[in-house]
Order: structure tokens, then sequence, then C-alpha cells
């Protein structure tokens, strides 16, 4: 019989950590696809970053290299920069990328390196238990906007997309979502043409993903993808933002 | 040996870098260092080598951190206020076992202080600026000379144990000129990074650095791994100079640019019929202190002299044990300590 469906070459064989209906776990396995379709896991160093995906580093069969919080793009330059021909991906969520590494993404990004950040956006701190993040939404309840996030108190959410769509290094940048098939797909393809920009040695290039955390934002996994349908998409507009029609 | 040139010491730290085989250098420009990176910035192209002017110490430690990780020998450089920055990727590193090598050209401190050179960094240095367990070497050479040697040998050294060496100097040593003489081949170790992340190429398993360690018991046998790392490196890696300590009346510790100072004061109090020793520290980690401890019982006490508050002082008590007094003469600020200040003092403490 054919085989129609297995486990990434890329992917190791060891269950995953994460909370029933989280999406970091597609993501991942997106990103082993991408990497076995393109063949370049020998080639391929991932830098993990601090979250709840901190030690997907056990999960992936590519070399590795795990990064302080929000560092990540920083420690991808260097590696990069060590060796050109490796293909550089760093894997980061919404606190990591969008707070505390707010200086190190931008100017990866305005450096143009040749690499590529797969950004996960749950609007939310899901490791260290549902805190607001940059990208919390308004009105959204978390351990600390107990009483809603409100814009006179923390601020408007920040559209990283967007943010970086002005910096001339970025040359790929697209916004989508996991939470159904359809969207699965686009999430695919989305994240194979930023490899393939950085294969072809064009610049920076990043796709933002919008991912769900059941646990902290105290909804069961369906529950869950319909808020993000709800609330995240109607924020963070899916599409590409850069690089569209970009060859590679 | 080579031709001797002269040669301003924060250049020469860039040439000895180069001569290591190192093709990395990631840094962010503060005074009074800043020409390591002008130097790097013309020489890397010349050799196919990454200069990268980074956003700030944070990014270019942790680029360092990058480089490292893919095998390479990396290099940065700061002073004082961007060395606390660089503090959480040293802790990180330092846990995950990659060598590369860190330049202090120190300034005077607390706060943004002032550009001219002090010691004050020594604690921050030896004793763990960032967080938990674990050690630097750290190298204080006092000529342009033994910094372009000990710039070589840092890289070495870290290459020889995973670990991270700091070059520790100040503002006279980075910024003056002086005659140097280059060998015409380093010697430079050869070690197999089979543990890099440089890719897998698809023959072996994959490799991960990492310094988390959520399990208790694997996060105590790592720092186990760690310190008996290092007092493999206690008991090897010291260096340190000792002079006229035999029948000295006093001995004096110093290091870096004041032990030069302080060589000076030692034919000045000859010829008033003192006899004054000098211990100079190379390595700050590892201590000498097995020196303070042959000499212990020569002079009638120790003196440290610094460009702090008394730091290495510290150190130095610790080392001689009680067995002697050890006083302390320190200058802060971007003042020096002049040779008549240490001089006077030598003769309060011996009441001659
Ligand atoms: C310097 C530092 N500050 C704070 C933390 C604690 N911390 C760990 S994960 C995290 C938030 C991660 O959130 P995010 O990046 O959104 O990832 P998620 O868990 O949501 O996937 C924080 C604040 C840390 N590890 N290091
Ligand atoms: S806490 Fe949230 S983000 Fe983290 S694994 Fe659980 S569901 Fe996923
Ligand atoms: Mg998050």
């Amino acid at each position: 019989m054919p085989t129609v469906f297995k486990r990434p070459h890329a992917l190791k064989e060891v269950s995953m950590h994460y909370c029933p209906g989280c999406t970091h776990g597609i993501i991942h396995r997106l990103i082993a696809e991408v990497i076995d379709e393109l063949d370049i896991e020998g080639k391929t160093i991932g830098i993990s970053s601090v979250g709840c995906t901190y030690n997907n580093y056990e999960y992936f069969n590519c070399d590795m290299v795990q990064a302080a919080h929000g560092r990540a793009p920083a420690v991808g330059t260097g590696v990069k920069r060590a060796n050109p021909d490796n293909v550089v991906f760093t894997y980061q969520g919404d606190g990591d990328l969008a707070a505390i590494g707010t200086a190190e993404i931008v100017h990866a990004a305005a450096r143009g390196e040749k690499i590529t950040t797969v950004f996960v956006n749950n609007a939310i701190y899901g490791m260290t238990s549902g805190q607001m993040a940059p990208t919390t939404l308004i009105n959204q309840v978390t351990t600390t906007t107990p009483y809603g996030r409100s814009v006179e108190k923390h601020g408007f959410p920040i559209r990283v997309c967007e943010l970086l769509s002005s910096l001339e290094g970025a040359v790929y940048i697209e916004r989508v979502s996991v939470n159904d098939i359809k969207n699965i797909k686009n999430a695919k393809q989305a994240i194979k043409k930023a490899f393939q920009v950085q294969l072809a040695n064009k610049g920076f290039s990043l796709v933002e993903v919008l991912s769900t955390c059941p646990t902290n934002w105290g909804l069961n996994p369906n529950e869950a993808i319909k808020w993000l349908e709800n609330n995240m998409i109607p924020h963070y507009p899916l599409g590409n933002f850069k690089g569209k029609d970009l060859e590679v | 040996m080579g031709e001797k040139i002269l040669m301003k010491g924060n250049e020469v730290i860039g040439e000895a870098a180069l001569r290591a085989g190192c093709k990395h250098y990631f840094g962010y420009p503060i005074t009074p260092q800043t020409e390591i990176a002008h130097y790097m910035a013309k020489r890397m192209p010349m050799v196919g080598g990454t200069f990268v002017q980074a956003e700030s110490e944070v990014a270019a430690i942790n680029m360092v951190y990058g480089a490292a990780s893919a095998g390479v020998r990396a290099l940065t450089s700061s002073s004082s206020p961007g060395i606390s920055l660089k503090q959480e990727g040293i802790s990180y590193a330092s846990c995950a076992e990659l060598p590369a090598v860190i330049v202090n050209i120190v300034r005077c401190g607390p706060g943004l202080g002032g550009i001219l050179p002090a010691q004050c960094d020594y604690f921050q240095a030896v004793k763990g600026g960032g967080h938990g367990d674990y050690k630097m070497v750290v190298l204080a050479p006092c000529s342009v000379q033994e910094l372009y040697e000990l710039t070589v040998e840092a890289f070495n050294i870290a290459d020889k144990y995973r670990i991270l060496v700091m070059i520790m100097g100040d503002g006279i040593l980075g910024q003056m000129m002086e005659p140097v003489e280059f060998k015409d081949k380093e010697e430079i170790i050869s070690v197999q990074k089979n543990w890099a992340a440089s890719g897998t190429k698809m023959n072996r398993e994959n490799n991960v650095i990492t310094s988390i360690y959520i399990d208790p018991e694997k996060m105590e046998k790592h720092n186990l791994k760690l310190q008996e790392k290092y007092s493999r490196i206690a008991s090897s890696e010291v260096k340190v100079e000792t002079y006229n300590c035999e029948n000295a009346d006093i001995i004096v510790s110093a290091f870096g640019s004041v032990a030069r100072i302080v060589k000076n004061v030692i034919s000045m109090a000859e010829k008033e019929g003192i006899k004054v020793g000098l211990i100079r520290p190379i390595t700050l980690w590892p201590f000498p202190e097995s020196e303070f401890l042959k000499y212990a019982d020569v002079p009638k006490a120790f003196l440290t002299v610094e460009m702090n508050a008394g730091q290495m002082f510290e150190d130095v008590k610790m080392a001689v044990n009680g067995r002697k007094k050890v006083y302390f003469h320190g200058r802060m600020g971007g003042m020096i300590p002049t040779q008549q200040d240490i001089l006077d003092k030598i003769k309060e403490i011996l009441k001659v």
C-alpha cells in the first residue's frame, strides 16, 4: 500500500509536551515538512527561543541552538555569519519577539540577515501562565490584565508584520493562521517560501502564525479555534505584506 | 620573531585576534575601546571575515553566542557599561560551554561613570557578574606586547576548555602606543568541535547547544561538570609574575597597568634602602593564591594597589589568609595612583 501520510524526517519520533489543542505542534510539523521538501535538514540550524517551545530542540532532527529570551535573531545572525551556507530559522513567541526581543528582531530584519523567523502569535505569554503579551487584544483578560486590556492603561497591541514591513532588509513577510485546513495549507506555503527566500540569499524573511493557547485563554480546543477566528484574525489580517512576487 | 612595530593597544587586540584565526567580530561602540571595532571593520573584509556593528552589547554577545555555537572563533569587545549588558549572554554561554573571547577595556564607574581608566570591574569579571555558578578565565596584561600574546592565548584557552576568556585592560593599555613584536606564526591549538551546530550533513545525530536543564538532577550534574572543569583550569592555567620577592620588606600586589607603576616604585624604594617585591597576577581568575602563600612569611606586610575601592584586595587577603597584614591603596574615578603616593604608603606601613 502506498504511504500517504508519515512523520516528516526532520521531526524526531518523540511526543511533544504541548497542551491538548495547542497549535504549536502543527507549526512544528509544517516547518519539518518544508525542511524535508527542500531537502535541507543537513544544513539547517534551528534557534529555539524562550516560551512554551523553549525545548523544541528536542523535536527537530536538524542541529539546534537554544537562545536567551528575545535574542534568537542575534544568535541566528551569529550562526549564519559563521556558516553562510547554512539555513537558519528562529522560532519565537510573541512575548519573546515583540516585547523583550524587539530590538533584536528589528535590527536582524533591517540588516537583511539571511535568516527566517517563524513568529508564533498566540496573544499571550503561554509559558509563564497567561500574562499580557504585546499582541494581547483590547479587552482580552489575562493574568496581568484581569479586568481586560485597556487602551488607556496598556496601550495597543503590536502588529508585527506591518511594523517590520517598512524595513528594506525584510524582503518576505506574511501572516498566516493554523485554525483550519485551508489556512494550514497556506501557512505551509508561506513558510516554504520564506525558507526559499533565504536559500536564494534575498534577505530577511518572517512568517507570523496566529496560534491558539487554549490553556491560558481558558477555552477548550474548539472554542479556542473559534476565538482565534472571531478575535485575532479581524485584528491581525492574514495575507502577504511583502515579497509575494519575489522570484526564488 | 617578526619585526617590531609601534601600535596602539586596542589595535593590537584586533590584530592578535586575526592572527589567532578569529574571523568573527561583533561589537557596539563605546570609549575607550572603539579602536578595536575600527580595526576589525577595516581588516575583516580583507581576510573574508565578519564584522557586525550590533544594535547593542546585548545583541553583540548573543551574536558571539551564535557564532561560537557554529564552531568558529568569535570576539566581542566593550567597556564597563557595555560589559554589564553582556552579562546575560556571558552566563548563558558559560552554561552552554561556548568558547569565545570578550575584551573589557575598563573605564571608571559605577553608572555611566567616565571614560578614564579604572579597574573597578574586577569583581564583575572574577566573581561572576551574571547569574549562576560560572567562571571565566580573566587575563590582565600590563603591556602592549603582553596584550598581543595573551589575546592569542585567550583563543587557545577558550577552545581547549570550551570556556569564555575575558581580557581585562584599562584605558591606559588600550590607548597606549608601544612597540610590539609579532611572531611569524602563531601557535594555534586545533580542537575538533564535533559538538558544534554547523549542520548534520545527514551523517550524524543532531547537535544541540543549550543552557537549560529543567530536571534538577541534570542541572546539578551539569553544574558539577562545570565545577570540575573550573578546578582543572585552576590547577593548570594560573599565570603570575613575581619580582623581587625574596627578602622583600613588603610585597605589593597589582595587576595590569598599575603593576608597571609599582615596578617604578620598586627602584625608587631601593634607593631609600627599602626592598619592595611585586606579585602581579596575570590570570585574575584563576587567582595565583599559592604564589602569595609561598611568600607569606617573607615580608612584614602586603599591600595591594588598584584603581578601585579595593577589589583584588579581598582575594589577596584570602590568599595570605591572616599570616600577614594586607594593606590597600587605591584611586578611583579615572585617577591614577602616583609612584610617590605608593612609596609614601609603603613607608607609612613600614614606619620608616
Ligand atoms: C530574561 C527573562 N525574562 C523572563 C523570562 C520568563 N519567561 C519565560 S517564557 C516567557 C514568555 C514567553 O511568551 P511567548 O514568547 O509569547 O511564548 P509562548 O509561551 O506564548 O509560546 C517569559 C516572560 C525568562 N525566561 N527570561
Ligand atoms: S500553555 Fe498555551 S502555548 Fe503553551 S503549550 Fe499550553 S496551550 Fe500551548
Ligand atoms: Mg505567546
